[in-house]
C-alpha cells in the first residue's frame, strides 16, 4: 500500500483523553465474550486492532458507541460517561462515526441522501447547509460525481468511501472502523485504505479493526492484539511487529503474515 | 513479445430465438404437451367467446325505462343497470345532494394530481400526500355527512359505490398506519407492548369478518349504556379497521425481518433515535418490500367491504342485490352481479397495476 506516502507525524499526543474503557466485562448469555478491557485512547491517537476471528474485536469497539451493552466497567467517551440513558447514548454517537464491514449503506436514499440524513435529523442543519458538508467530504474520498446515485449502483470500494463519508459529515471527534476492506475485491482495497490515511493525517482519532498490517504499520500509535476476549498486548507497530511478546501474538502474526 | 489480443465479435443471436415466430415455437408448440394444451385453449376460447359476446353486446338491450323494453332481445338487460345507475352509485344519497358526492371526488382526483406526476419531486409529492391524507377526510366528511350550513345527511341513507368506497378507503388508511404500529410493537423489546400487540394480532385474525360485524352492530350496543348508540356505520368501520390491521401488521412484519440489522445499526451509529431510524430507513425499505401484500390485503378489504350487507348497510353490492329483489325487475339478477363483479373487479385490477408500477419506480438498483 501507501508505502511511499510519508508517514504521518505520530508524536506529540494530546493528552487529553478520548476514549477510556476500565474493566470491561460483557457476556452474551453465559457466554464470557470481553475480559476485563482496559484502553485509554488520547486525542488524534490511531489504534489498530488485530487478532484472530472471533476473539472479540468487533464487540469491543462497538461497545464505545453503544451497539453493544455490557455487563461489568465503565466507558467515558469525550468526557461523557456512556450510561445506559439513551438520550447519552445518542449524544455520544453523534460524535463517534462508525464504518462498517459492509458498509450498510441505506439501499433506497442516494449518496448525497446517505451523506445528509443525520445531519439534517440529529444535528438539524438546514438542507442546503448539510449538502454543501456532504458534497466536501464526498470530494474529499473522491467519488463527488456520484453523488446522485443509488448504493446499488456503486462498486464495493466506492460503497465503502462513502460510508467514510458518511460518518464524517456528522463531523465526528472519534472514527472507529470495523473491517473496513475485509468485504472488498483486492484491487478495491488500496483506495479504501488511502481514504483512511489521508484521514489519519487530519489527526482523526481512529480506532481500527483491521488485518491489514501495512497500513498499521504505516499510521498506527498502537497496535492491539486481542484473542479469546482479552487484550494479549499492545505496542507500537514497531516493536509489535519486530519484537512480539506473547506466543500467541507470535503465531498470529506468523499466520497472517504469511500471506 | 506479447501477442495482441483480439476479442471475439458479439453475433447476433440464432433465428430460431427471437421474432414472433421464435416466440410461438417457445410458448406454444415447444412440446406434444404444450400443443396439445394450446389446442384445448384454443377450443375453449371458440366455443365460449361467441355465447358470451351475443349474450353481452349483440343481443343486448341497452335503451328503454321498464322491463318490457327488454322482452325483445334474447341478450343482457343493461337497461336495468342504466336504470338503476344513479342507486347503484349513491345508494339512496338524496338526489339534490349528490353534487357533494361528486364534490369529494373531485376533489380527491385534483388534489392526488400531483402525487401521480412525474415532474413533482419526490419530498414535495411526499408533503403534498400527507397534506392530502390530513385534509381529505375532513373535507369528506364535511361534505358527505353535512354541517356547517350543508343539510345532515344521515349515514344510513349513505350506500352503492359511495359507500363501498367510503369503508373500503378508511379501511385502507387506517389500517395501515395501524398495522405498521403493531408490527413494530409485536418487534419491540418491551415486553408488555410485545404481548399487547401479539394478543391483539392473535385475537383479530383468529375470527372471521362476518363475526366482527355482527358483534359490532349486535353485541356491542349490549354492552353499551343505554342510550348511547353510535353510528351504525362508524362501528363497522371500526371493526373492518381493527381485524385489517392485524392482517396488515403480519404484512408488515414480514418487511421488518427481512431488513438487515446492519441498516438499524448504521442508523443508531449516526445518532438516529428509534423512531427515526424507523421512520426514515427501516420502514421505507419495509414496506417497500411488501407492496405486493400490502396491495392483497387491500384488494382483501375492497371486496370484503361486501359483507357489511349482513348488518343492513347498503353497499354496492347490497344495493344491487336489493334492485334485483324489486318485483318491477325480477329475472335480471345475471346483470346485476356482472355489474358489481366488473365494478369490484376495476378497482381491484387497478390498485393491482398501479402497486406494480410503484414497485418499478421504487426499485433503486440490486442491493447486496
Ligand atoms: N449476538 C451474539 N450472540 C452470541 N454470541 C455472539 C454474538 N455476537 C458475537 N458473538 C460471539 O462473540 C465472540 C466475539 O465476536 P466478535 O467481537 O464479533 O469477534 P471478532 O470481531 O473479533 O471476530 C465470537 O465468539 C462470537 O461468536
Ligand atoms: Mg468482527
Amino acid at each position: 500500500m501507501s508505502e511511499a506516502a510519508p508517514a504521518p507525524a505520530r508524536a506529540p499526543l494530546s493528552d487529553q483523553v478520548m476514549i477510556d474503557m476500565q474493566g470491561v466485562h460483557k457476556w452474551y448469555g453465559a457466554f464470557h465474550v470481553l475480559k476485563d478491557i482496559n484502553l485509554t485512547v488520547h486525542k488524534g491517537e490511531r489504534i489498530v486492532i488485530c487478532g484472530p476471528s472471533g476473539s472479540g474485536k468487533s464487540t469491543t469497539i462497538r461497545c464505545i458507541n453503544h451497539l453493544e451493552e455490557y455487563q461489568r466497567g465503565q466507558i467515558v467517551v469525550d468526557g461523557q460517561a456512556l450510561t445506559n440513558d439513551v438520550k447519552q447514548i445518542e449524544r455520544i454517537r453523534r460524535e463517534v462515526g462508525m464504518v462498517f464491514q459492509h458498509f450498510n449503506l441505506f439501499p433506497h436514499l442516494t449518496v448525497l441522501e446517505n451523506c445528509t440524513l443525520a445531519p439534517i435529523w440529529v444535528r438539524k442543519l438546514p438542507r442546503q447547509e448539510a449538502e454543501e458538508i456532504a458534497m466536501r467530504y464526498l470530494k474529499r474520498v473522491k467519488i463527488p460525481e456520484q453523488a446522485g446515485k443509488y448504493p446499488g449502483q456503486l462498486s464495493g470500494g466506492q460503497q465503502q468511501r462513502v460510508a467514510i463519508a458518511r460518518s464524517l459529515c456528522m463531523n465526528p471527534k472519534i472514527m472507529l472502523f470495523d473491517e473496513p476492506t475485509s468485504a472488498l475485491d483486492p484491487e478495491m482495497i488500496k483506495e479504501v485504505l488511502d481514504t483512511m490515511v489521508a484521514l489519519a493525517e487530519d489527526g482523526m482519532t481512529m480506532l481500527c479493526v483491521t488485518h491489514e498490517m501495512g497500513f498499521a504499520k504505516t499510521i498506527a500509535h498502537r497496535v492491539i492484539f486481542m484473542d479469546g476476549g482479552e487484550i494479549i498486548e499492545q505496542n507500537s507497530p514497531q516493536e509489535f511487529f519486530s519484537n512480539p511478546r506473547s506466543d500467541r501474538t507470535k503465531l498470529f502474526l506468523s499466520q497472517i503474515l504469511r500471506h | 513479445m506479447a501477442e495482441p489480443h483480439v476479442p471475439h465479435p458479439d453475433l447476433p443471436p440464432p433465428a430460431s430465438a427471437v421474432g414472433a415466430l421464435g416466440w410461438l415455437r417457445r410458448n406454444l408448440f415447444s412440446s406434444p404437451l404444450n400443443i396439445a394444451l394450446t389446442a384445448l385453449a384454443l377450443y375453449l376460447l371458440v366455443t365460449l367467446i361467441p355465447p358470451l359476446l351475443r349474450w353481452a353486446l349483440l343481443d343486448a338491450t341497452w335503451s328503454g325505462e321498464d322491463r318490457a323494453a327488454c322482452r325483445v332481445n334474447s341478450g343482457a338487460c343493461w337497461t336495468f343497470i342504466r336504470v338503476h345507475f344513479d342507486q347503484f352509485l349513491y345508494g339512496f344519497y338524496p338526489e339534490a345532494q349528490r353534487w357533494r358526492v361528486n364534490a369529494v371526488v373531485l376533489f380527491l382526483i385534483f388534489g392526488a394530481v400531483p402525487l401521480f406526476l412525474r415532474s413533482v419531486p419526490d419530498s414535495l409529492k411526499l408533503r403534498w400526500g400527507l397534506g392530502l391524507l390530513l385534509a381529505f377526510p375532513v373535507v369528506a366528511f364535511l361534505l358527505l355527512r353535512g354541517g356547517l350550513g350543508l343539510p345532515v345527511v344521515d349515514t344510513s341513507s349513505w350506500g352503492g359505490l359511495l359507500l363501498t368506497l367510503v369503508i373500503a378507503g378508511v379501511g385502507m388508511t387506517a389500517a395501515l398506519p395501524l398495522g405498521v404500529l403493531l408490527a413494530l410493537g409485536r418487534r419491540s423489546d418491551m415486553p408488555a407492548i410485545q404481548t399487547l400487540c401479539v394478543t391483539f394480532i392473535e385475537f383479530w385474525r383468529g375470527v372471521p369478518l362476518i363475526t366482527v360485524l355482527f358483534m359490532s352492530s349486535v353485541m356491542l350496543p349490549l354492552f353499551l349504556p343505554a342510550g348511547m348508540n353510535f353510528d351504525k356505520l362508524l362501528r363497522a368501520l371500526i371493526g373492518v379497521t381493527l381485524f385489517q390491521a392485524a392482517y396488515m401488521a403480519e404484512v408488515v412484519r414480514g418487511g421488518l425481518q427481512a431488513i438487515p440489522k446492519g441498516q438499524i445499526e448504521a442508523a443508531a451509529a449516526l445518532g438516529l433515535g428509534y423512531w427515526k431510524s424507523m421512520l426514515l430507513i427501516v420502514l421505507p425499505q419495509a414496506l417497500k418490500l411488501v407492496i405486493p401484500g400490502i396491495v392483497n390485503t387491500f384488494i382483501a378489504l375492497f371486496k370484503d367491504t361486501s359483507l357489511v350487507l349482513i348488518i343492513g348497510l347498503f353497499d354496492l353490492m347490497n344495493i344491487v342485490h336489493n334492485a334485483t329483489t324489486n318485483p318491477e325487475w325480477l329475472g335480471f339478477s345475471t346483470e346485476g352481479y356482472v355489474f358489481a363483479a366488473a365494478v369490484y373487479w376495476l378497482f381491484c385490477f387497478g390498485m393491482s397495476r398501479y402497486s406494480q408500477k410503484l414497485e418499478k419506480r421504487l426499485h433503486t438498483g440490486h442491493k447486496r
